[in-house]
C-alpha cells in the first residue's frame, strides 16, 4: 500500500489508470456481450423465377446453398414461402452481415422488384406462406384498433412491449421495436415467425385478426399522440424513475443551491 | 403559558391586566394568545436560527412533495372509483373503445382524458411521488454521510427511516390502484410473494384478496390503505420528525464562529419564512412544469389488467427497483419438506429486502456502540473525516445500485446490447463483490482527501505562480491559508479506538474481556485505528514549517 | 484531541466562538467573520432594482394564473398540438401544466429573491442547550414518578395489576377475530383449476383465445404459439379474472423428435404441448416463446423454461417446471383436455405437494 501511495502521483499514473479502465470496460463488454451464433432463418414463390435464381446465386447461396437447401451457415429455404423472403429481405435482415445473437433490421439492399423475384424463386422450391396484398393488412375499420389492441396484449405485448417498443429475450436476443415497420412486414412476421418469433398462422390467427393487430400497431407507433408529454421511450417505470431523478430531483437540488447560497457581496473579499 | 399568571391572578377582576393593544391586529393576537398561548410559542421560534446550506433543504423537498401529493391526491379521490366491477369503455380514447375493464381503470382513463386538468393532476401526483421517495433517500444519505444521526438525533433518524419505508409502500399501493396491465402485474407479484411465506402464506393471500387472485376486493382495500391508513401514519411521523428538528435545532458545518454550543444562520422570520415558504412554490412549480412536459404512467397505453396478459418492461416504480433486482437475480431454489413446499427463490429475497433497509436504519446505534461516544454532536462531519462510515455508506449505495441494475436487467440488455443472462450473473456476483470494492476504494479516497487537507493546512494553497530560484530551480509558490480556513480544516475530532480493559487487574488476577467487548474493541480499531485516519496536523508542525524558510 | 468519555455532553472544539485568535494556536477559531454588505445593502438603486425584479416575478405569476384559467375554459380536452421536442401532446395538459408551473414558480422565485437581496443577511449565532436535563431535574422527576407509582399501589396490589394486564392482553383479540371474514379459507382452491371439470367421458375443448373457437391439431404448425382457455369460459363472466389467472394455457408445437422429455411428449398430442401460461415463480403470464430454442422467458423476472424438455427451469428464479395439461382430441377432432393439471399451477405455496 505504501508503495502504491508513493507512485500515485507519478506523471504516468493517470495514463495507467485510464488504460486499465478502458481495458476493463472493453473486457467486461466482451465478456458480457452476447456472442452466440445467429440462427438465421428464412424463406420463398413464382414468376421471374430465373431472375430470382440468379440473384439468389449471387447474394444468398453462400449460406443457404446453391439450391436453397441450406448449409451449416444458413437454414433450408424450401417451403418458407414468399412472405418470409419479403420480410427478411424487405426489412434488410437478409443478407445477414455479421454473426451475432440475432440478425438485426437494417436498410434493405434489394429493390422491391428484386425482392419479388427472389420470393418467386424461393416459392418455387416449395409451398409456404404467401406475401399479403395491401387489402389484407390495411384496415379501414376504426373498430379494428381496439380489437387489435386486445389481441396485441394477449399475443404480442409480452415480447414487444405494450407500445411495440420491443424487449429483451434470452442471451442477447431481443424482440425488435415495431416503430416504423411497414404494415406488410408486421403481417408477414406473424405469418412466418422469423428467427425466434413464433408464428401465428392463419389457422390459429385468421387474416382478419392479423389486420386488426397491424391496425393497432400502426396506430400506436405512428398516429397515437402522447397527450401527457414526452413518452420517455414508452418503456415503463425504469425510464420514468431515471427522468424523475435527473430532471425532477436534479432541478430541485439545483434550485435549492440557489435558495441557500449566500448573495454576492458588494466587495469581493 | 406566561399569560396564565395574568388570567389566574386576575380572577377577581373582570379583565386582563395587559396594556391596551396598539391596533386591531395586536388585539387579535392578544385574543389568540389568551386562549392558545401563542406568544410563548412564538418567542422561542419566531427568530429561530437556521443555517444556510443547500443540503439542509433536501428535507424540505420531501415535506413539500408530500404536501403536493396530499393536495393532488385529494383531488383524484373526487373522480377515482375504487371498484373492480366490470364496465365496457366508451370514452374518447379510441384504442380502448368497446373493451371490458374495471371501473377503477375506466375512471382513471376518464381522469386522464375527460376531466379537464385531470391528466395534469394525475401526473403531478405521480411525479411528486417519485421525487418524494428519491428526495427522502438523498436526505437520508446526507444525514448519514455527515454524521447528523448522532446523539441526540438517533430517534429522529428512525422516524425518517419509517417515513421512507412507508412512502415506498404507499407508492406501491398507489401504483396498484388504476388496475391497468402494469399495476395488475405488480399485484400479481405481491400475491406470489405472499404465497411464498411458509405456513400462513395461503391464508394471508385469501384474507388480503378476499378469495382467489385477483377477486373484486383488492383495489378497494388498497385504496383505503393508500389514501387513509398509510398517509395517516406518515402525517403523524412527519409532525414528530419536524417537532424534533425544531427542538434539537439544526446541525451545522464546522467553520469560524461555529461551535457545538451554538447554531449560526439566519432567523426564521423573515428570511426563512421567505426562503422556505418560497421553496414550496418553487418545488410545486417545477413538478407542475415536469408534469406538463413528460408523461408518467400512461395507463391508457398499458390497457386494462387481465391475469393472462402482460407487457415486457414490467417493473415497479424506481423505489421498489432494488427489491425487483433481488427477486430477479435470485436463483430458483425451492425445497420440499414432508409434502410442503418452501419457495426460497421468492422467500429469501423477501427476507433480504427488509434487511437491506434495516441495515441502514440501525447504523447509528451500531456506530454509537462501537465508538462508545455518549456526547451530543451538532457540528457535522465532512464525509472524508469519517472514512469508515463514509465507506460503509458508499458500499450500501453500491449494493442498492447493483440491485437496481438487476431490477432493470431487461432494459440494460436491450439498450446496451448485452445479454440478459450475463447481466443477471454479473448482479449475482456484484451483490457480494461490488460493496467490498466500493468500501475499500472509498476509504482510501477519504484518506487521500484527508492527506490533501493536511498538506493544504501545512503548506498552503497552490497559487499557480511559478518562480525561478537563483540557483535555477523552478518552484510553485504556495500561499498560507487564512486562519478561518485553517480552523475549518482542522476542526474535526479524531477519536482514538477504545482500549480493552487491562488483561490483569491491580492485584495481578487475570481478567479476560468478554467476546462482545473484544469485538467492540476490534471494530473500534477498524473505525479509528491507524489505517483509518490521517493524523491531523498539529500546531507545532504548522509552526515548524511556516517559520522555516525557503519553503514554498 | 484525546477521546475521553467524560461527562461533558458538548465536546469543546479547540478555540471557541468569538475568542480572539490565539497566537500560539494557528488553528484556533477566529470567531464569526464580520458581516459584509451586499450591493443592495449599500446602493439604494440596486435595492430598488431588486424590488422591481421581485414585483415583476409576482406579476408574471398573476398573468400565468389568468392564463391557467383561460386555458381551462378555452382549450378542448381532445385537442392535440405538436410541440417540439415533446411531440403531439394534449394542448390542455401542456397549457395548464406550464401556466400552473410558472404561476407557482414565480411566487417562490420572487420570495427567495426578496429574501436574498433585500432582507437582512446578517448571520447570527443562537445558543444551544444540552437536550439532557440536569441531574437535579432528573432526580426530581424520578422521585415524583416513584411517589405516583406508590400512591397507585400498582406494585403492591398484585391482583389488580394481574387482572388489568390480562384484560388488556385479551381485548385486542376482538379486533383480530373481526378480521376473519376478510376472505375464505384456502382449502383446496389453489390446488385445482377450471380444467378439473374435464373428464375422459366429458372432455373440455381448448378454446383459442384469439378466435374464441376450438382448435384442431392441424391448425397448429410447428413453431407457432397459441393461447387457450377452457370451453365455457367467456371474458364477460363474473369470475373470468379468477379463472383465467389459473386456467390460461400456452400451446406450442414442437417437432416430436425435438422433444427431449418422454412424459411431456405423452401428455401432449403429436408434438402439441399445452403448458400453463402462469409462471411458477410469482404468477406472471409467461409467454416469451423463442420458437428456435424452445425457451419460454418470463417478462417479469426472466425465469426461463425449456418447453422441449418438460418446461424444465433453465434460468432464473422459478423453482419448478410449468405444469403441463394432458391433451388429446375428441370425436370431432378438436383438441381437448380430459382432466386437471397434475400439479397446482402458478407460484409455489406452503401446502403445495411437490
Amino acid at each position: 500500500m505504501k508503495k502504491l501511495s508513493a507512485r500515485r502521483r507519478h506523471p504516468l499514473a493517470a495514463l495507467v489508470v485510464l488504460l486499465l479502465a478502458l481495458a476493463a470496460t472493453g473486457g467486461l463488454y466482451a465478456a458480457f456481450a452476447p456472442a452466440d451464433k445467429a440462427q438465421a432463418d428464412v424463406a420463398a414463390q413464382s414468376l421471374a423465377i430465373d431472375e430470382g435464381k440468379r440473384l439468389f446465386a449471387v447474394g444468398c447461396s453462400s449460406c443457404h446453398g446453391i439450391n436453397g437447401q441450406g448449409s451449416s451457415e444458413g437454414p433450408s429455404l424450401v417451403g418458407v414461402g414468399s412472405a418470409a423472403v419479403d420480410f427478411q429481405v424487405g426489412t434488410g435482415r437478409m443478407p445477414a452481415q455479421q454473426p451475432g445473437a440475432q440478425v438485426p433490421r437494417k436498410p434493405k439492399i434489394y429493390t422491391q422488384g428484386e425482392i419479388d423475384q427472389l420470393a418467386a424463386y424461393i416459392s418455387s422450391l416449395g409451398p409456404g406462406p404467401i406475401a399479403p396484398k395491401p387489402e389484407q393488412y390495411n384496415s379501414t375499420n376504426p373498430d379494428d384498433i381496439s380489437k387489435g389492441g386486445e389481441l396485441f396484449r394477449t399475443n404480442c405485448a409480452q415480447c414487444h412491449n405494450f407500445a411495440g417498443q420491443g424487449g429483451a429475450l434470452t442471451k442477447g436476443k431481443y424482440a425488435p421495436s415495431l416503430e416504423g415497420v411497414d404494415a406488410k412486414h408486421i403481417y408477414e412476421a406473424m405469418q412466418t415467425g422469423p428467427q425466434n418469433m413464433p408464428s401465428f398462422p392463419d389457422s390459429t390467427m385468421p387474416e382478419e385478426q392479423k389486420k386488426q393487430i397491424v391496425a393497432f400497431v400502426r396506430h400506436t407507433t405512428n398516429d397515437e399522440p402522447n397527450p401527457g408529454g414526452l413518452t420517455l421511450g414508452s418503456l415503463g417505470p425504469v425510464t420514468e424513475g431515471l427522468f424523475g431523478w435527473i430532471f425532477g430531483l436534479g432541478t430541485l437540488i439545483a434550485v435549492a443551491i440557489w435558495v441557500a447560497a449566500h448573495t454576492t457581496k458588494a466587495k469581493k473579499s | 403559558m406566561s399569560s396564565a399568571s395574568s388570567t389566574t391572578t386576575g380572577a377577581a377582576k373582570p379583565s386582563s391586566t395587559r396594556a391596551n393593544p396598539a391596533n386591531k391586529w395586536e388585539a387579535a393576537a392578544d385574543w389568540t394568545d389568551g386562549r392558545l398561548g401563542i406568544y410563548s410559542l412564538a418567542k422561542a421560534n419566531l427568530r429561530k436560527i437556521f443555517p444556510d446550506h443547500w443540503s439542509f433543504m433536501l428535507g424540505e423537498i420531501c415535506l413539500y412533495t408530500f404536501v403536493i401529493i396530499i393536495l393532488t391526491g385529494v383531488y383524484l379521490t373526487l373522480f377515482f372509483k375504487p371498484s373492480m366491477a366490470e364496465v365496457v369503455y366508451n370514452g374518447s380514447y379510441v384504442p380502448l373503445k368497446g373493451i371490458g375493464m374495471s371501473e377503477a381503470y375506466a375512471s382513471t382513463v376518464d381522469i386522464s382524458f375527460e376531466i379537464r386538468g385531470g391528466l395534469l393532476i394525475r401526473q403531478i401526483h405521480h411525479w411528486a411521488a417519485l421525487v418524494f421517495v428519491a428526495a427522502m433517500l438523498v436526505h437520508m444519505m446526507r444525514v448519514f454521510f455527515t454524521g447528523a444521526f448522532r446523539k441526540p438525533r438517533e430517534i429522529n433518524w428512525v422516524f425518517g427511516f419509517l417515513l421512507l419505508v412507508l412512502g415506498m409502500f404507499d407508492g406501491f399501493f398507489g401504483y396498484s390502484l388504476p388496475d391497468d396491465l402494469l399495476s395488475g402485474t405488480g399485484i400479481r407479484f405481491m400475491e406470489g410473494a405472499i404465497l411464498a411465506v411458509p405456513l400462513v402464506g395461503t391464508y394471508i393471500q385469501m384474507f388480503l384478496f378476499g378469495g382467489e387472485f385477483p377477486g373484486h376486493d383488492i383495489v378497494p382495500r388498497f385504496f383505503t390503505i393508500h389514501v387513509l391508513l398509510i398517509p395517516g401514519i406518515m402525517l403523524g411521523l412527519l409532525v414528530a420528525h419536524l417537532i424534533l428538528v425544531f427542538y434539537h435545532k439544526h446541525t451545522q458545518w464546522a467553520g469560524p464562529g461555529k461551535t457545538e454550543k451554538n447554531v449560526v444562520g439566519m432567523p426564521l422570520m423573515p428570511v426563512y419564512m421567505a426562503k422556505a415558504g418560497g421553496f414550496f412554490f418553487l418545488v410545486f412549480g417545477i413538478i407542475a412544469a415536469i408534469s406538463a412536459i413528460a408523461t408518467i404512467n400512461p395507463i391508457w397505453a398499458y390497457g386494462p389488467y387481465r391475469p393472462d396478459q402482460v407487457s415486457t418492461d414490467a417493473q415497479p416504480d424506481w423505489y421498489m427497483g432494488f427489491s425487483e433486482g433481488l427477486i430477479r437475480v435470485m436463483p430458483g431454489w425451492e425445497i420440499s419438506l414432508w409434502g410442503h413446499t418452501l419457495n426460497l427463490g421468492v422467500f429469501i429475497p423477501l427476507m433480504i429486502f427488509p434487511l437491506v433497509l434495516v441495515a441502514i436504519a440501525v447504523y447509528p446505534f451500531i456506530e454509537g456502540w462501537i465508538t462508545g461516544d455518549k456526547r451530543e454532536h451538532h457540528i457535522l462531519d465532512r464525509p472524508r473525516n469519517a472514512p469508515v462510515r463514509t465507506a460503509l455508506g458508499a458500499a450500501w449505495i453500491s449494493l442498492y445500485l447493483v440491485l437496481l441494475i438487476g431490477g432493470g436487467n431487461d432494459l440494460f440488455a436491450t439498450h446496451f446490447h448485452l445479454s440478459l443472462n450475463s447481466i443477471t450473473y454479473f448482479v449475482r456476483t456484484g451483490f457480494f463483490v461490488v460493496p467490498v470494492i466500493t468500501f475499500i476504494v472509498t476509504k482510501r479516497w477519504c484518506l487521500g482527501l484527508q492527506r490533501r487537507d493536511k498538506e493544504k493546512v501545512l503548506h498552503g494553497r497552490e497559487t499557480g505562480v511559478i518562480k525561478r530560484l537563483p540557483h535555477g530551480e523552478y518552484v510553485e509558490v504556495h500561499a498560507q491559508l487564512p486562519q478561518k480556513d485553517l480552523h475549518t480544516l482542522t476542526a474535526h475530532e479524531q477519536n482514538q479506538p477504545i482500549e480493552l480493559p487491562a488483561q490483569a487487574d491491580e492485584n495481578g488476577v487475570a481478567r479476560k474481556a468478554g467476546a462482545l467487548t473484544r469485538t467492540r474493541a476490534k471494530l473500534s480499531r477498524g473505525f479509528y485505528g491507524e489505517g483509518s485516519q490521517i493524523p491531523k496536523p498539529t500546531a507545532e508542525e504548522h509552526h515548524e514549517i511556516t517559520s522555516g524558510h525557503g519553503h514554498h | 484531541m484525546s477521546h475521553d468519555m467524560s461527562e461533558d455532553k458538548l465536546p469543546e472544539p479547540h478555540g471557541s466562538a468569538g475568542e480572539v485568535a490565539d497566537h500560539g494556536n494557528p488553528f484556533a477559531d477566529p470567531g464569526l467573520p464580520a458581516h459584509e454588505p451586499r450591493r443592495t445593502d449599500i446602493d439604494e438603486r440596486a435595492a430598488k432594482r431588486a424590488e422591481r425584479q421581485v414585483s415583476l416575478m409576482f406579476v408574471i405569476s398573476m398573468i400565468a394564473t389568468i392564463g391557467f384559467i383561460a386555458s381551462y375554459v378555452a382549450i378542448d380536452p381532445d385537442r392535440i398540438v405538436y410541440i417540439f421536442p415533446l411531440g403531439h401532446v394534449s394542448a390542455l395538459n401542456f397549457a395548464l401544466g406550464l401556466t400552473l408551473g410558472v404561476a407557482l414558480f414565480m411566487i417562490g422565485a420572487g420570495a427567495v429573491h426578496w429574501a436574498r437581496t433585500l432582507m437582512s443577511d446578517v448571520e447570527m449565532p443562537s445558543e444551544r442547550h444540552p437536550i439532557e436535563a440536569s441531574d437535579e431535574v432528573r432526580n426530581d422527576v424520578i422521585e415524583q414518578f416513584k411517589t405516583g407509582a406508590a400512591e397507585s399501589g400498582f406494585g403492591r396490589r398484585k391482583m389488580i395489576r394481574n387482572t388489568l394486564i390480562g384484560s388488556m392482553a385479551l381485548v385486542p383479540l376482538s379486533g383480530v377475530v373481526l378480521l376473519r371474514d376478510l376472505g375464505p379459507l384456502p382449502e383446496k382452491k389453489l390446488q385445482e383449476t377450471g380444467w378439473r371439470e374435464a373428464t375422459p367421458a366429458k372432455p373440455l375443448a381448448l378454446v383459442n383465445m384469439s378466435t374464441m373457437q376450438p382448435m384442431k391439431p392441424e391448425d397448429l404448425v410447428v413453431g407457432s404459439l397459441t393461447f387457450a382457455m377452457p370451453e365455457g369460459l367467456t371474458t364477460h363472466d363474473e369470475d373470468f379474472q379468477q379463472r383465467i389467472a389459473k386456467d390460461a394455457l400456452m400451446l406450442v408445437r414442437i417437432a416430436p423428435e425435438d422433444i427431449k422429455d418422454d412424459k411431456s411428449k405423452d401428455l401432449g398430442f403429436e408434438g402439441i404441448l399445452a403448458y400453463s401460461k402462469i409462471c411458477t415463480h410469482v404468477g406472471c403470464p409467461i409467454s416469451l416463446y423463442e420458437q428456435q430454442t424452445h425457451h419460454a422467458l418470463c417478462p417479469c423476472h426472466q425465469s426461463t423454461f425449456d418447453l422441449a424438455d418438460g418446461a424444465r427451469v433453465i434460468f432464473g428464479p422459478a423453482g419448478h417446471p410449468l405444469p403441463q395439461l394432458k391433451i388429446t382430441t375428441d370425436d370431432k377432432g378438436n383438441l381437448v383436455a380430459t382432466g386437471d393439471f397434475e400439479k397446482p399451477v402458478g407460484p409455489s405455496f406452503w401446502e403445495r405437494a411437490r
